[in-house]
C-alpha cells in the first residue's frame, strides 16, 4: 500500500505546530498502525529528518500509553481498538491519513503526537484509591462480594487511562475516566467508607485540571477502546450529589492523648 | 569476594519469622529522616514505594513512562498464584515451594522460594483490600483456576487482565502516598547511572525525558525495580521501552549479574509476519487447555490449507511425545518441541515458523458458545492481529521471549553486592531458577515490594551509619559528567545506520545463537560477533536531534548501547553453563531429546563481576543446597 500522511509536527511545548505531509510507501496491510509509523520514521532518519515522536509502550492494547487522532477519530476507525492494535488493512491503498495528537487544554502537547496526561494521575491522587496500608488486610474471603458486583467493578476497572474519552469529547471532559474509577471502587464493599469523599475530591480535581463538563454526548463511550459504559457517569453524578447533600466536616478536635 | 547469601539458620519454614524478629528496626520517628530511591513503578516498584512511604520513609520513585500505571506488569494476563488452599485440593505453602523449586529445575535458592510461598497468601488479602476485582464465585468467594500444568487450583485472576488489575491496585496505593507527600514521583525520567560514594549506593543520575535535563538524586538507599532484559532479543513480548540499562549500569558499578542466560521462551505467541515486526504478542497459556497443537506429518503438506490435511496426516507432537501432560506440557518443553518441528521443515505459515493450535475438537465437543465464553477476548485479539478467524481455521503460534529469570544477584535481604543497592521483582535473579512457572511473576513482584523489601531495607538503614551526602559530592559530579559525555558522543557519530537496525541485528544474533537452543560453536561465534557489531554501532549509528529535548532516538540509542554489551555477557554465561536446565538448553547436553542437567558440576548460581571495558567478566559461584526438595530429573512423559 502507498499512503499519504498528514501529521501534526510540533518541536516542543512552547513551539508553534503545523501539519506536514509524508509519503508512506510499501506498507503491508498486516502492519499495525504504529509499525507503519516506525517504517516512516526509519525513512525520515535516513533522510536526515527528525522522526515523528509518538507515545507507545506495550503495543498490545493494555498499557494505555499510545493514542492519537487518526482521521479525526481517537485511536482510529476500528471500535474497541487502541492505535497499537489497529492494522493497516483498515485503510485503503492511496488513502490520505490525518494524524493529530489528543486535543484538550488539560493535555498540553509536549512534542508532535506526545501529550502530557499527568492530570489523570492527579485525579487519582485526589481520591481514586482505597486506603488499605500494607499489612492491614483481612483474609480475602472474609468479605464475600456478589459475583455481579465483582463483574461490575471489573467492567469499570478495565479503563487503561489512555485519554481517548477526553480527546473524543466536544467539551474535553474527563468524566468517563473519573467515573470509571468512582464506579470501580464504589461497586465493592471495601470502597464504601471513602465513597463520598472520593466522589467529591475526584470531581473537584477534574474541574481544577481544566477539563470540560459532561453534557452526555456519549462520544467518549464510542471512542473508548475498552468499552467503558457511560452508565458509570450516572453513578458518578449520583455519588457526587449524595455526597454533596450529606457532607460532614472532619472534627477539628479529634485526636489528642 | 565471596558471595554470602545471608540465609538465616534454622528449618526452612522458620527462617523468615526468625529473621523478621532478628532484624533491626528503625524508630518510627526516625523513618522520615531516611530517603529511599525506587527506580521503576511496576508491581515491585510501585508496591515497594507505597509501602515504604506508609511506614514513614521519604521515597522518590522514577519511571520512564508518562505515568507509573503503564509499567509492563500491566500486560500479564493469566493470574497470580497463592497457597490459600481455598479449593481444599491439597495445596499448601510447602507444595507451592516444592513446585516452584522443581519447576525452576533446581536452580533457585530454597530459602527465598519458601519465603515467597509463605507471603503469597498475604498478597491476595492485600490486593482484595485495595479493591482489586478478582473473579468471584456466585457465593461471593474468590474464584481459582489451575494454570501452567499445576495439579492444584491456586491461581487467582481478574478476567484475562490480572496484571493490569494488580498494577492498578499498587498504582493507586502509590498515588495515595504521593498525595500524602511521602512519595515524590518522577514520570518520564530514565535512570542512566548509579552513584556510589565510598562503595555504597547513594543515588542515581536520571535524564528528564521531556527537557533532556540531567539530574542528580541522592538518597540513603537505592532500589532497582526495573524489570527484565528480554528486549535484548529485539522481538519479545516485552513493552518496547523495557530495557537493561538500570541493572547493567549497576553491574558496571560493581553489582554482580546472576544467571543472565536464563530466559523464558513462551510457547504460545502470534508468529512473526514480516521484517517490520516491532513486537510479539502473547496468547494466554490457558488456550492450551482446549487447543491441540499439531503440524503436518509431511513437509509437502505445509503449504496446504489446514482443513485439507486429513487427520491421519497430522502430527499432534506434544500428545505423541508427552502422553501424560500432552498439550499442557511446561513452557520450556512445549517451546522446544515447536522449534524442533519447525527445524524439521514442518512449520506452517510465513517462513515456516509456526505450528497450529487447533480448537476444532473442543468446538465439536463443547460448542462454539462455550469456547467463546472461555476465550472470546483472546480469539478477538488474534483475529485483529492476523485477520484470521480461529473459530474456523486453527490458530498459528510460535514461541517468543517472554521473561528473564536472570538478574542482579541479591542476598536473602534482596541486597545486591553493592551495599545499599536493593533489587526487586524481575530485575533480580532469586526465585525462579532456570524456569518460571505460570502465574509466579506477579506473585514475586508483589512479595518483594509489599512484604519483603520494606522489612529488609529497615534492617539495612538501621545499621548503615551513613554520612550525609549531597549531589555536589565529587562522585555525583563525575557521574553527571560521564553521562553528558556519553550523550554527546552518541549524538555526534552521525553515521548511516539507525538505532533500530542495530537492535534488530543484535536481536537476530541472540535469537539464533542464544535463544531456544544453544551450542558451543554458535555461542563462541556470537561472543566474537557482538563486539564487532558494538564497534560498528559506536562508529556508524545515526542519532538525530539534540540532547536538550524530547528525543526518542537518543533514548533508544542509550538502551541499545547497553544491550550490545549485555548480550555478550548472556552468551558467555550460556557458554560456560555446560548443561541443559529449564530455559537454558544446550544441544550438546541432552538425553533422548530431553534436557540433561549436571548437578555435580553446575548446581550453583553464576554471578558475574564486571572486570573492566573489553575484559572478560569474572565468574563467582554461589553453591545451591537442596535440603528440603531433593534433586530429581523433571519428567513430563
Amino acid at each position: 500500500m502507498n499512503l499519504t500522511l498528514r501529521v501534526w509536527r510540533q518541536a516542543g511545548p512552547a513551539a508553534a505546530g503545523a501539519m506536514r505531509e509524508y509519503r508512506a510507501e510499501g506498507i503491508s496491510p498486516d502492519m499495525s498502525f504504529l509499525e507503519m509509523l516506525d517504517v516512516v520514521n526509519e525513512g525520515l532518519i535516513a533522510k536526515g529528518d527528525e522522526p515523528i515522536a509518538f507515545d507507545h509502550d506495550c503495543r498490545e492494547g493494555i498499557c494505555g500509553m499510545c493514542g492519537m487522532m487518526i482521521n479525526g477519530a481517537a485511536h482510529g476507525p476500528q471500535r474497541l481498538t487502541t492505535a497499537c492494535q489497529l492494522h493497516m488493512r483498515s485503510f485503503s491503498d492511496g488513502e490520505t491519513i490525518t494524524i493529530e495528537p489528543w486535543r484538550a487544554t488539560a493535555f498540553p502537547v509536549l512534542k508532535d503526537l506526545v501529550v502530557d496526561r499527568s492530570a489523570f494521575d492527579r485525579i487519582i491522587q485526589a481520591g481514586g484509591f482505597i486506603s488499605a496500608p500494607t499489612g492491614s488486610a483481612v483474609d480475602g474471603n472474609a468479605i464475600p462480594i456478589p459475583k455481579l458486583d465483582a463483574d461490575d467493578a471489573m467492567d469499570a476497572a478495565a479503563c487503561i487511562g489512555c485519554g481517548a474519552c477526553v480527546a473524543a469529547c466536544p467539551n474535553a471532559s474527563a468524566s468517563l475516566f473519573t467515573a470509571a474509577k468512582i464506579s470501580h471502587l464504589g461497586s465493592l464493599p471495601q470502597g464504601q467508607p471513602e465513597r463520598s469523599r472520593r466522589a467529591l475530591a475526584m470531581v473537584a480535581q477534574m474541574d481544577l485540571e481544566s477539563f470540560g463538563g459532561c453534557s452526555l454526548f456519549g462520544e467518549c463511550m464510542e471512542a473508548c477502546p475498552k468499552g467503558i459504559s457511560i452508565d458509570t457517569i450516572n453513578t458518578m453524578h449520583r455519588d457526587f450529589l449524595f455526597a454533596s447533600a450529606t457532607k460532614r466536616d472532619v472534627k477539628e478536635w479529634s485526636g489528642g492523648a | 569476594m565471596t558471595l554470602d547469601a545471608k540465609i538465616p539458620s534454622g528449618p526452612v519454614a522458620e527462617k523468615w519469622e526468625k529473621h523478621k524478629f532478628e532484624m533491626k528496626l528503625v524508630n518510627p520517628a526516625n523513618k522520615r529522616k531516611y530517603h529511599v530511591i525506587v527506580v521503576g513503578s511496576g508491581l515491585a516498584g510501585a508496591s515497594a514505594a507505597a509501602t515504604m512511604s506508609e511506614l514513614g520513609y521519604q521515597v522518590s520513585c522514577f519511571c520512564y513512562q508518562d505515568s507509573p500505571r503503564r509499567a509492563h506488569s500491566i500486560a500479564a494476563q493469566g493470574g497470580i498464584n497463592a497457597a490459600k488452599n481455598y479449593r481444599n485440593d491439597g495445596d499448601s505453602v510447602w507444595r507451592l515451594f516444592y513446585d516452584t523449586v522443581k519447576g525452576g529445575d533446581f536452580r533457585a535458592r530454597e530459602a527465598n522460594v519458601y519465603r515467597l510461598a509463605q507471603v503469597s497468601v498475604d498478597i491476595i488479602d492485600q490486593c482484595v483490600a485495595q479493591g482489586v476485582p478478582f473473579a468471584r464465585e456466585y457465593g461471593g468467594l474468590l474464584a481459582n483456576r489451575s494454570f501452567g500444568g499445576a495439579q492444584v487450583s491456586r491461581t487467582f485472576y481478574a478476567r484475562g487482565q490480572t496484571g493490569q488489575q494488580l498494577l492498578i491496585g499498587a498504582y493507586q496505593a502509590l498515588e495515595k502516598e504521593i498525595a500524602a507527600g511521602g512519595v515524590k514521583m518522577y514520570s518520564r525520567h530514565e535512570m542512566v547511572e548509579l552513584v556510589l560514594v565510598n562503595g555504597v549506593a547513594r543515588g542515581v543520575i536520571v535524564r528528564d525525558m521531556v527537557t533532556g535535563e540531567i539530574q542528580s538524586h541522592a538518597a540513603d538507599a537505592v532500589v532497582l525495580a526495573t524489570g527484565g532484559y528480554g528486549n535484548v532479543f529485539y522481538l519479545s513480548t516485552n513493552a518496547k521501552g523495557c530495557n537493561v540499562t538500570a541493572t547493567y549500569r549497576a553491574h558496571k558499578k560493581g553489582a554482580f549479574f546472576a544467571n543472565p542466560c536464563y530466559t523464558q521462551i513462551h510457547p504460545t505467541c502470534i508468529p512473526v509476519k514480516g521484517d517490520y515486526q516491532s513486537k510479539l504478542t502473547l496468547m494466554s497459556e490457558s488456550l492450551r487447555n482446549d487447543g491441540r497443537v499439531w503440524v503436518p506429518k509431511r513437509k509437502e503438506d505445509c503449504a496446504k490449507a489446514p482443513g485439507d490435511i486429513p487427520e491421519q496426516d497430522r502430527d499432534y507432537y506434544l500428545e505423541r511425545k508427552y502422553p501424560s501432560f500432552g498439550n499442557l506440557s511446561p513452557r520450556d518443553i512445549a517451546s522446544r518441541a515447536a522449534k524442533e518441528a519447525c527445524d524439521d521443515g514442518r512449520g506452517v505459515g510465513p517462513g515456516g515458523l509456526g505450528v497450529y493450535l487447533d480448537f476444532a475438537d473442543a468446538i465439536k465437543r463443547l460448542g462454539a458458545k462455550a469456547i467463546e465464553e472461555r476465550y472470546g477476548n483472546l480469539f478477538e485479539m488474534y483475529e485483529r492481529i492476523t485477520d484470521e478467524n480461529p473459530y474456523k481455521v486453527p490458530m498459528r503460534i510460535y514461541p517468543a521471549v517472554h521473561y528473564t529469570m536472570g538478574g542482579l544477584w541479591v542476598d536473602y535481604n534482596l541486597q545486591s553486592t553493592i551495599p545499599g543497592l536493593h533489587v526487586i521483582g524481575e530485575a533480580n535473579f532469586s526465585d525462579h531458577g532456570a524456569n518460571r512457572l505460570g502465574a509466579s511473576a506477579l506473585m514475586q513482584g508483589l512479595a518483594d515490594g509489599y512484604f519483603i523489601l520494606p522489612y529488609t531495607i529497615g534492617n539495612y538503614l538501621a545499621q548503615a551509619k551513613l554520612e550525609k551526602v549531597t549531589t555536589e559530592h565529587a562522585e555525583f559530579v563525575a557521574a553527571r559528567e560521564a553521562v553528558a559525555q556519553r550523550t554527546t558522543r552518541l549524538l555526534n557519530i552521525k553515521g548511516t545506520r539507525t538505532v533500530d537496525s542495530f537492535h534488530r541485528e543484535l536481536g537476530k544474533i541472540m535469537w539464533d545463537k542464544c535463544g531456544m537452543a544453544r551450542d558451543r560453536a554458535g555461542l563462541e561465534w556470537a561472543i566474537k560477533r557482538i563486539p564487532e557489531l558494538r564497534a560498528e554501532f559506536w562508529e556508524n549509528v545515526n542519532v538525530p536531534g539534540s540532547a536538550s529535548e524530547l528525543n526518542q532516538s537518543l533514548e533508544k540509542a542509550g538502551r541499545v548501547a547497553d544491550f550490545l554489551e549485555f548480550g555478550e555477557l548472556m552468551c558467555r554465561d550460556a557458554l560456560h553453563r555446560e548443561e541443559s536446565c529449564g530455559g537454558h538448553f544446550r544441544t550438546e547436553y541432552q538425553e533422548e531429546g530431553e534436557a540433561k542437567r549436571n548437578d555435580d558440576a553446575f548446581a550453583y548460581v553464576a554471578a558475574w563481576e564486571f572486570a573492566g571495558e573489553g575484559k572478560a567478566p569474572t565468574l563467582h559461584k554461589e553453591a545451591l543446597e537442596f535440603e528440603n526438595v531433593h534433586l530429581a530429573t523433571r519428567s513430563y512423559k
